[in-house]
């Protein structure tokens, strides 16, 4: 393998690792500050997908100006549910929390993933842009526009959560609730709204993947357990609680997903990353960037 | 209160009539009626039920009684089904591939056991379904053709023998956890069930106790693949490793009442019933009606069908003591 080639597979690594990122990070926000466990989260993506592509055919909006659409969509959609369903169980206490939350959000997912294949049918989808073949070339390693811009756009929400997580004050709030739920409510933060907040978050970061999802991979009703379990490799990768550190695990994964298909064969490049997941997870729980 | 104290021990002792007639009766429903019917979709309906019953009652060994939410299933369901087809097709008797596929299912449940148990709760669960997903990838990159069956098997085809293996096994299952909760290995299961450390500072041990639970819950998920691989006329090998089968297992026993002898049972006939209904007329939409109710239960119920008859049966004892002999 030559190193233009190598260099071609790490940079498409990187591409694949920023959506991974931001659909990790929206998982790694609800657990790490409502402390559940929503495996509905790649169905977020899906719906966030399916948002996006609607605006692209119905609309003929550029996917990257559905992002516009596509995250307050979510962001209402994930109020909706906290609502409808995760209100109920975000008060129970430690390991029965994170088992109901399983539980219920693994109902929420055959219902999300049902629905969305009476109404969209089951047909894989995907969007392409006109300008889907055009792309820098840089010392011979091609960049898709489109893969560039949405690296970047992942990179800037990741700054952007990061600056709002400790420089706002809602964002404070939420940081607050995350370390103790009780003192939060004690100096006065309405805890019920920043978990409602924090979930609408988290909805709108898998709906940003899932747009991304529309015109890097197919899309189908069926594609959510695949984007959960991509996300819960990289949040434990990352270390369980640290919400920023998911966008790098996420490039992480993304790089050895390349380098393992470009190296073993293509097909076991999902086995590689869920044997990672556990090694990690038995090996070293707390993640491989927590500083404990 | 006094003609209420009097009733009350007369029905208790009704009640644990009822208990062995209705199973017998139950039994009994289930080995003549499909023969009085005879009709293929009722042969069908009883097999499906059957070897529900089966899938959820090993499920619940290991997740109802010693609380070790299990989401890869499937691949147990799904070695059982690989192996026992294979040895089947291989010309092997199909008793020794039946057997063989449980064996083989418990082997591989044991290689991922112990350090899979080093996780808890819920990192148990996302883990074995990461140990599933691994497993089904690899089958179905490595084994991509149908398996048929040839013509002479088809032509000598007989449902209703898979039907009468199906109803053997889902009564071994149902037996096997009966015997197990009154032996004196269910205590220690319960403990570890019900908070790890205090068991563990009682003197039990947790890991044995677990691997227990989980070499009887991967032995009857292993055989209950080797029916499914026995019933089916042609499949794709990895169709039974879909995560599919975990969430009907997990559904049934959620339905009926986690945790309990009779919740499985209960559980997969409401399912299997329903979902054959709803097959009919709504096809996407049953899938959306289980979910709901799943998660009402999981919210509202967590004790589902098992728990909603205790209350019911409470409620109608304590405001009106004279539907006793009614009910």
């Amino acid at each position: 393998m030559s190193i233009e080639s190598f260099a071609q597979t790490l940079v498409f690594g990187l591409f694949v690792g920023g959506i991974y990122g931001i659909a990790a990070m929206g998982l790694a926000l609800v657990f790490g500050v409502m402390k559940m466990l929503n495996i509905a989260h790649g169905e977020l993506v899906m719906i966030g997908g399916y948002v996006s592509f609607w605006a692209f055919s119905a609309l003929g909006l550029d996917p990257f100006v559905s992002l516009a659409i596509v995250i307050p969509v979510l962001f209402a959609l994930g109020l909706a549910l906290d609502r409808m369903v995760y209100r109920h169980i975000v008060r129970l206490l430690g390991e029965e929390k994170i088992k109901n939350s399983l539980l219920v959000s693994f109902g929420l997912t055959l219902v999300l993933q049902n629905l969305a294949q009476s109404i969209f049918t089951a047909d894989e989808r995907s969007v392409q842009v006109a300008y889907a073949g055009e792309g820098l070339n840089l010392l011979g390693v091609t960049m898709p526009y489109t893969r560039l811009a949405s690296l970047l756009i992942a990179l800037i929400v990741t700054l952007a959560l990061n600056y709002f997580l400790h420089h706002t004050y809602p964002g404070k709030a939420i940081l607050a609730t995350a370390e103790d739920f009780e003192a939060a409510e004690l100096t006065g933060i309405n805890i019920n709204r920043v978990y409602m907040m924090t979930f609408a978050l988290g909805a709108s970061l898998a709906g940003i993947a899932g747009t991304f999802v529309t015109f890097t991979y197919g899309l189908s009703p069926s594609i959510g357990i695949i984007w959960t379990l991509k996300a819960l490799i990289v949040i434990v990768l990352a270390g369980t609680g640290s919400i920023l550190g998911a966008f790098p695990a996420g490039l992480l994964l993304g790089v050895v997903e390349a380098v393992s298909g470009a190296f073993v064969d293509p097909t076991y490049r999902e086995v590689v990353g869920l044997v990672m997941f556990l090694l990690v997870l038995i090996l070293r729980p707390q993640g491989l960037f927590a500083r404990k | 209160m006094k003609a209420n104290s009097i009733r009350q021990p007369s029905s208790i002792s009704f009640f644990r009539w009822l208990a062995p007639v209705g199973i017998i009766l139950l039994i009994l429903f289930a080995i003549f009626y499909p023969k009085q019917i005879d009709k293929q979709n009722i042969w069908n309906l009883f097999f499906l039920i059957c070897l529900h019953i089966s899938l959820g009652q090993s499920w619940n060994i290991l997740s109802g009684f010693a609380g070790q939410t299990n989401l890869g299933h499937a691949a147990f369901f799904g070695i059982g089904a690989l192996v026992t087809r294979t040895l089947w097709l291989a010309e092997k008797p199909f008793v020794v591939a039946f057997l063989l596929g449980g064996l083989a299912a418990v082997l591989f449940a044991m290689i991922i056991g112990a350090p899979t148990f080093r996780l808890r709760g819920a990192y148990f669960a996302i883990g074995t379904l990461a140990v599933a997903e691994v497993l089904r990838i690899t089958v179905s990159q490595n084994i991509t053709l149908i398996s048929t069956l040839s013509g002479l098997m088809i032509a000598n085809y007989d449902l209703p023998s898979r039907y009468y293996i199906a109803l053997g096994l889902a009564i071994a299952t149902t037996g096997t956890a009966y015997l197990l909760l009154r032996s004196t290995w269910s205590l220690g299961i319960l403990a570890v069930r019900e908070d790890e450390e205090a068991a563990q500072a009682t003197g039990v041990h947790v890991l044995r106790h677990k691997l227990l639970a989980l070499a009887l819950s991967s032995f009857f998920a292993g055989l209950t693949g080797g029916v499914f691989a026995y019933q089916q006329i042609s499949y794709y090998q990895f169709a039974p490793f879909n995560p599919v089968w975990t969430f009907d297992a997990l559904l049934i026993t959620f339905i009926g009442g986690l945790g309990t002898l009779a919740g499985p049972v209960i559980g997969s006939i409401f399912f299997i019933v329903v979902r054959e209904q709803l097959a009919v007329n709504l096809v996407e939409v049953h899938q959306v009606i289980f979910g709901v109710l799943f998660i009402l239960i999981v919210l509202v119920f967590p004790g589902g069908l098992v728990e909603a008859w205790e209350r019911l049966k409470k409620l109608v004892f304590r405001k009106e003591p004279e539907n006793v002999r009614i009910s």
